[in-house]
Parts: structure tokens; C-alpha cells; sequence
């Protein structure tokens, strides 16, 4: 019998599984369990990470992606391997999808000498193109424009890519948001803008970002589609953005999709979210987009709960080792401080 | 060998560089059917097609993120800046996409961003500015300020090439006052050094862009009081080339630095301080600065002419330090 995980429990004894109705999908059983597979991996990493935190490991904030994980996978999910994203903070669903590995990740985190950025950056800040991924910056509804940008180079050099990226309500107050998007318009390049609509921007909420309802009703100012989706609905967000990406990759240009969904802790590890009300915490709780997935794929005798147990116990292994080989690497040497700055220029600066 | 002016050596600079690898594109705005604000892109619509001369939104901030994504999927994009006044509205993607992105996650970004800087040609506060500063103290930038036709044309080839995101202020005050003869070949000049524009044994005058037009007519006028200028263009503002700034004021020993900038946190001071730091025992003066007063660019003639420095204010300060 595998070791479990404690943050792993019995599977919602309660619940009434030939109830829960998600979207239509085309999607075999196999690729179905997959993309459960990628939540549910995303949800046990920031389960390990919050371990990590709270034993002083993590050096600086931790954000989570608790409640999102539909939105992060699903959108990821519907991507072909030429295709590129733009992940933000609470993507990491999208990362693992991308093949991002929990160490790298994890490393990250605490600073370690092997992470991606070799200790030189933190948290999701890592991209590597050869796995179509560009690094976020703090600053939101940059990558915009730059996954424009992206997009654009694509179409020139004939790679048949789309580009994909996210923001959040509150993001979409940024000038970014409207140039790049309005840019990708007129230029008619194959992108996807997927807006996690969580209900708030760190302590705001949507009512102070906009006087809309509907993220999505802002594409009309572009002239390009634009959807609502129910964001804990990962089948939902799989065939929306799938439809965005066909449509993008065929010369349609770019779409907006909303994501309809809820942050289910603070903006970061350090904040109790005390400004929002409990009742939307119970209430979201209930629309818990993994456990929404497994409602579902028992109901419909897609997966027994045996097989279930089994993807659960695979991913309590592999974290296991993915945690030992993170914590395995030093910090970085302190002269890497001074490296890398330029390409082809002075290899260290010293001011 | 045909003389042209240095707008046109920026014109066929880019010109050149966009038929030898066409991974080469432009972002801008009228760039296109119009051939730019200043005819810099003249006829490149008709040459090279739409989707190498793209014609933008006013959206600074995108052009630019546009420019960084494109540059990070191996195409080599310029942005031209209608003024460069407006690459202030870009600044965000600039400090914090573009320059830290190599050191962040080893992601390089071949950009350029090019554009008219500079005054005295009446365009008030938001077509005259210098904005080298801002961007002087971000580490992954690469700045240059060409002052002669050859290095306009020399240096936005290399900036093209070069693997990092390159800064191109091309003074507008030069653009069709200067001639001289277009370099021949490639004539490729190096990014982070220094020219020697005059050399002299009495004071060195550390300069560049249209300023160097000035120290150079300076140092014909002072030849009459026996003073013999040296002096030394920049060209390149990031990185500094420190050794031919020391070599120069290690042998005249005196130093006065001339730009368009504001005098507070200016280029000019970065290269006092360097001065100061490392030439400090060969100095017979202090390091002076003759640069623009802290105010805003005005616009009225009477006003801007008090704003820049000039040959007259150059060479009363030239005596002051001469005879300290």
C-alpha cells in the first residue's frame, strides 16, 4: 500500500455523484483522467508548498491556486505542443500541463540553486521556451501585449502557434490589458486571453475594478469574441478555450474568455482573507472544481473511486520525491549574483 | 563616395539590415503608407511588405511588449518612437520585461527601440526630451547616442545585431543638418566604445550627440586663447566606455562633462562620479558638468535658447575651470 498523503481524504462520502452535470465534451475517458491527473497535481504541489512555508523553507511569499485549478488546466490542456503561454502567479496548473515538474517549482521557491532561474528569481517567475512558456513579471497585463508579441512572431515564422495568456479581474484595469488586446486585435494575431474573473484583486473586489458584470462583454470594445465560462468547470474551460485556440490557429484572431471562479485563500500565504465574507467561501466550497470532477466522473462511470485512489497515491509518490530532490539542492553561490546580465556582454557586473 | 545627411545614414542603416536577415521587422507608428514622423522609414512599406512594417495603435507600452515577445521568439524587432518623449509610456515593459528578463530566466530579448531625442528645434516639454537617465540605472540595457553620420549609421547595425535590448536616441536636431559620407560596407561601429573626436592636452570635454557639434566648435574658439581642448564622444551611454574616459582626463587632467540632460542624476553625473572615483589623483580641478537646468523644456526660443548649453556657455565655463 503507497504512503498517502494527509491532505488527501475519503472521497465525498455525501455527495451524490450522478448529479453533477459539467459541459459536453468530446474528450476520451483517458484524456478526461488526465486532465484530473494535472488538478489534482496542481492542488497536492500547493499542498507540499504550503508544508514547505510553514516549515520556514519558502524564502519568500506563497501564492495559491486553490479553486482555480479548472481554469489553469483546462485552458492549458486545450494547447498543442508548438503552442505557447504566458502563466501568471496562479497558474501553475498550467505549468505542470506545459511539463513543468513540482522540484522546479518547488526550488523555486526556496531559492535553491538548481531552480529554473537558479536561485535568481522565485515562485512561478521561471519560463523556458523550449516548453512554449514565457515567465511572468509582477507588473499585471504585461504579458499581454508581449504574448502579442509572441503570437505575431509566430505567424511570421510560419510555427502555426497560438499564444495563450491570463489576467485577473483586477488586471484588467491595467493599460495593458487595452493595448495589448486591442493590439492582437488589429493585428488579427492568433491569441487567447483567458481572464480569471476570482472576485478579487488581492483585497478589492470586481465591483471596484468595473462597473460590469461580465469580463467578457469587454471584447466587444475589440471586435473579437468573447465568452463567460463556469471556471470551476474544467471540461467547460477545456472546450471553450479549445474552440478560442481552432478559431485563433485558423486565422480567426484572438478571443477573450472570462472564467467565472474563486480564490479560496488570501492574495498570498500570509493573508487570511478576513475581507471576504465566509458565506462565499461555503459557497464555493461546494462548487470545488476538483471535487466537482470526481462527483462527475464517478457519476457517469467514467473513473471508480479505485481508480481514483490510484492517481491520488501516484501523485503522493512522485511529490514525495519531487520534495526530497528540492530540498536536496544547495542555495546558489553568492557570486551568481553578479552574472548573467547581458547576452554575449560583460559576464559580471560589478557596477 | 556620396555625402548624406544622418537621417538618411539611419535610413539606410535600417535598410540594409532589413534586406540582409529577415528576421528584421519594424513596429511604429505612420511607420508605413506615411514613411514615418520624419521619413526614416520611407519607402520600406512599398519594399519589405506589411508584415515587416507593421503600422501600430498609439500604444507605446505594446509596441514595445509586442517587440519583447517577438524578440524572445527569434525574430529581431525595432520600435520606432514618433518622438522618444513617448517611450516614457512604455517604461513598464522596458525596466521590467525587456532589460531583467536574461538575468531573470536566461531569456534573451535582440530588441531595438529607436527614436528622435533631443532639442533645439522648438518642441517644447514633449518633443525635446533626453531620456537617457531613466534608463541609464537599469542593468540589461544597452544605450546609444550616435553624434555623426558614421555612427548613426555604424552603431544602429550593431544595435540591430547585438543579442540584448539596445536604446537608439537619434538627435533630431542633426537629422538633416548633418552630412557627411555614408560609410562604405558594413562599417560596423562597436557598442561601448568611446571616439576621440579631437584630440587636445589641456582640458577634455566628455560628450555626445549633438553636444559633441558644440565642443567642437568650442575648441576652434578657444584654440585663440591657447587653450587646447580635447574631446571625447561617448556615442555609447550603457555601457560606459570608463577606460577612454580615464585615459583622456588621466592625461589633460581636467574634465567638464557636456549634455542635453537635466544637470540632477544625469549620464553626465554617473561619469563624474567614475571620474571622480578613479581619476581623482590626476584631477588639477573639480569635475564640472555643463548640462541642462532642472526645469522642464521650454518652448519659446528666448527660453530654450537659456535652457541648452551653447558654444557661448561652454567656453566661459571651459575658461573657468582652465584657469581654477
Amino acid at each position: 500500500m503507497p504512503k498517502m498523503s494527509k491532505s488527501w481524504g475519503p472521497l465525498h462520502p455525501q455527495a451524490q455523484p450522478e448529479t453533477e452535470k459539467l459541459a459536453k465534451t468530446g474528450l476520451p475517458r483517458e484524456r478526461q483522467l488526465e486532465l484530473y491527473r494535472f488538478m489534482k497535481l496542481n492542488r497536492m504541489t500547493e499542498d507540499r508548498l504550503g508544508n514547505l512555508y510553514r516549515q520556514g523553507k519558502v524564502v519568500g511569499g506563497l501564492y495559491s491556486s486553490r479553486g482555480q485549478e479548472a481554469t489553469s488546466v483546462g485552458s492549458a490542456y486545450a494547447l498543442d505542443p508548438q503552442d505557447v503561454i504566458g502563466p501568471l502567479i496562479r497558474n501553475l496548473g498550467s505549468m505542470l500541463v506545459r511539463g513543468v515538474k513540482p522540484r522546479e517549482v518547488m526550488m523555486q521557491y526556496m531559492a535553491r540553486s538548481d531552480s529554473p532561474t537558479g536561485g535568481k528569481d522565485g515562485n512561478t517567475h521561471f519560463g523556458d521556451l523550449s516548453r512554449g512558456i514565457v515567465a511572468p513579471i509582477s507588473m499585471l497585463g504585461a504579458v499581454i501585449p508581449v504574448m502579442a508579441g509572441v503570437a505575431l512572431a509566430g505567424r511570421m515564422l510560419k510555427k502555426d502557434l497560438v499564444a495563450l495568456t491570463y489576467i485577473g479581474d483586477g488586471g484588467t484595469s491595467t493599460g495593458d490589458f487595452h493595448e495589448g488586446l486591442n493590439l492582437a486585435a488589429v493585428l488579427n494575431v492568433p491569441f487567447v486571453l483567458i481572464a480569471e474573473h476570482n472576485g478579487w484583486a488581492y483585497s478589492t473586489p470586481t465591483s471596484r475594478q468595473m462597473r460590469i458584470k461580465n469580463i467578457a462583454t469587454r471584447a466587444a470594445a475589440y471586435g473579437i469574441p468573447g465568452e463567460t465560462v463556469d471556471g470551476n468547470d474544467v471540461l467547460a474551460v477545456y472546450e471553450a478555450t479549445r474552440r478560442a485556440v481552432e478559431r485563433a490557429r485558423a486565422g480567426g484572431g484572438p478571443t477573450l474568455i472570462e472564467a467565472k471562479t474563486f480564490r479560496m485563500k488570501g492574495h498570498a500565504e500570509h493573508d487570511d482573507a478576513g475581507y471576504v465574507p465566509k458565506e462565499h467561501f461555503e459557497e464555493w466550497k461546494k462548487k470545488d472544481p476538483l471535487d466537482r470532477f470526481e462527483r462527475y466522473l464517478l457519476g457517469h462511470g467514467l473513473a471508480t473511486e479505485e481508480e481514483l485512489r490510484g492517481i491520488v497515491a501516484e501523485i503522493d509518490e512522485e511529490l514525495n520525491r519531487e520534495v526530497d530532490s528540492a530540498l536536496a539542492s544547495p542555495m546558489p553561490p553568492p557570486e551568481r549574483a553578479f552574472e548573467g546580465v547581458y547576452e554575449e556582454g560583460p559576464e559580471r557586473m560589478t557596477g | 563616395m556620396s555625402q548624406v545627411t544622418y537621417l538618411e545614414a539611419i535610413r539606410q542603416a535600417l535598410w540594409q539590415e532589413m534586406e540582409r536577415d529577415e528576421r528584421v521587422f519594424m513596429l511604429g507608428q505612420d511607420i508605413g503608407t506615411y514613411g514615418g514622423a520624419f521619413r526614416v522609414t520611407a519607402g520600406m512599406l512599398e519594399r519589405f511588405g506589411s508584415e515587416r512594417i507593421i503600422d501600430t495603435p498609439i500604444s507605446e507600452s505594446a509596441m514595445v511588449g509586442c517587440a519583447v515577445g517577438a524578440a524572445m521568439m527569434g525574430l529581431l524587432p525595432v520600435v520606432e518612437m514618433q518622438f522618444i518623449d513617448f517611450i516614457s509610456c512604455a517604461f513598464n515593459q522596458i525596466i521590467n520585461f525587456a532589460a531583467p528578463s536574461r538575468y531573470r530566466w536566461g531569456q534573451k530579448v535582440p530588441l531595438v527601440i529607436r527614436g528622435p531625442a533631443g532639442g533645439g528645434v522648438r518642441g517644447s516639454a514633449y518633443h525635446s526630451q533626453n531620456p537617457e537617465s531613466y534608463f541609464q540605472h537599469t542593468p540589461g540595457l544597452k544605450i546609444l547616442a550616435p553624434g555623426t553620420v558614421s555612427d548613426a549609421f555604424g552603431l544602429l547595425k550593431s544595435a540591430i545585431r547585438d543579442p540584448n535590448p539596445v536604446l537608439y536616441f537619434e538627435h533630431k536636431f542633426l537629422y538633416r543638418r548633418l552630412k557627411d559620407d555614408l560609410p562604405e560596407g558594413e562599417a560596423l561601429v562597436p557598442i561601448g566604445k568611446a571616439r576621440l573626436a579631437r584630440e587636445g592636452r589641456d582640458l577634455s570635454v566628455i560628450t555626445y550627440g549633438a553636444m559633441l557639434h558644440t565642443a567642437l566648435e568650442a575648441a576652434g574658439r578657444l584654440e585663440a586663447d591657447g587653450i587646447d581642448l580635447e574631446v571625447l564622444d561617448l556615442r555609447t551611454l550603457k555601457p560606459l566606455d570608463q577606460d577612454a574616459i580615464l585615459a583622456s582626463v588621466r592625461k589633460t587632467s581636467r574634465a567638464l562633462i557636456l549634455t542635453e540632460e537635466q544637470t540632477t542624476g544625469s549620464v553626465a553625473g554617473e561619469v563624474a562620479a567614475r571620474i571622480s572615483e578613479h581619476a581623482f589623483a590626476w584631477l588639477d580641478g573639480p569635475v564640472a558638468r555643463l548640462c541642462c537646468p532642472d526645469t522642464p523644456v521650454p518652448y519659446s526660443p528666448t527660453l530654450e535658447d537659456a535652457y541648452l548649453p551653447n558654444v557661448d556657455k561652454l567656453v566661459a565655463k571651459v575658461r573657468e575651470l582652465a584657469s581654477f
